[in-house]
């Protein structure tokens, strides 16, 4: 009960610092990609920011532990394999930021603005992990089809 | 350059961090907004309720801003391309899924724990989103 009170309460944190850092505004956002033009860094230190803190704690206090302080074990991806689908996966991603200046958290947060891009936004990315998921799972089904006779 | 440019970015950074670190400290898992989106959508473990936890909390964040600082949000668009925002919403969605990850994920919880999938896909995630601005400039596209 309390994890989940603590989810909640990092959570809006975690929103609070998008919406101070920044992100909300997808013209800070393509700003900060714009580099051949009105290259704003704002976002670099919404990183540097985070990452001093986060990798502080990592490293000092929280990679010592054995378990998280209130769940049973650390659900942290193991996997390290580099891959094509992971840089085109990021690819794609990077290329979604750059037009709409909006990724997850930022969109979600924007959310109670009502804005028409926002929703357009959001609708759009959830159709984009569904459409991903059924393609998956397309082509995991094809890849097991019997052999022929 | 002014210094209040990099001031309040680097506090909500340090917002972020910290949130993030709450995160892996108490519940043991990386905050990767992506994730915890898909899993809602995609249950595939009977662990929604802390994702569903984690989204209120994103949505109450972004009511204390729009009444307590309504400056974190644009204006209201009167000329928007709607296809634009559909186009980005599917990459977006589709991406973060392949990728294993978005901004939150990969660029503030992977690179602090030196994760070389996550500092990839972060370098990545830029130089993608540069090309793409940098297209849609030559292509007379207002950014």
């Amino acid at each position: 009960m309390i994890v989940l009170f603590i989810s909640f309460f990092a959570a809006c944190l975690f929103g609070i610092g998008i919406g101070i850092g920044g992100m909300t505004l997808p013209s800070k956002v393509i700003s900060f990609l714009d580099v051949f033009g009105s290259w704003d860094l704002s976002l670099l230190f919404v990183m540097i920011g985070a990452i001093s803190v986060y990798s502080c704690f990592y490293f000092l206090i929280i990679k010592k532990l054995k378990k998280p302080l209130l769940a049973p074990q650390f659900q942290v991806t193991t996997q390290r394999r580099i891959d094509l689908k992971l840089m085109i996966g990021a690819a794609l991603f990077g290329v979604g930021w750059g037009i709409g200046g909006l990724c997850p958290g930022p969109a979600i947060v924007s959310l109670v603005t009502f804005q028409a891009p926002v929703l357009i936004f959001l609708i759009s990315m959830t159709a984009g992990v569904y459409l991903y998921n059924i393609l998956i799972s397309r082509l995991l089904s094809a890849g097991q089809q019997p052999p022929k006779r | 350059m002014d210094s209040h440019l990099f001031f309040m970015p680097f506090i909500g950074g340090l917002c972020i961090g910290l949130a993030g670190v709450m995160y892996l400290l108490f519940c043991g898992r990386v905050f990767g907004i992506s994730g915890i989106f898909a899993g809602i959508l995609l249950p595939k473990q009977k662990d929604t309720s802390w994702r569903i936890a984690a989204l209120l909390g994103l949505l109450a964040a972004g009511a204390l801003l729009l009444f307590l600082r309504p400056s974190s949000f644009p204006q209201e668009a009167e000329n928007y391309s709607i296809f634009r925002y559909i186009l980005a919403g599917l990459l977006v969605g589709f991406g973060s899924q392949m990728g294993n990850g978005c901004t939150s994920g990969h660029s503030v919880c992977g690179i602090s724990r030196c994760s070389p999938r996550s500092i990839l896909a972060t370098c990545i995630f830029i130089f993608a989103g540069i090309v793409a601005v940098a297209l849609m400039k030559k292509m007379g596209i207002a950014l």
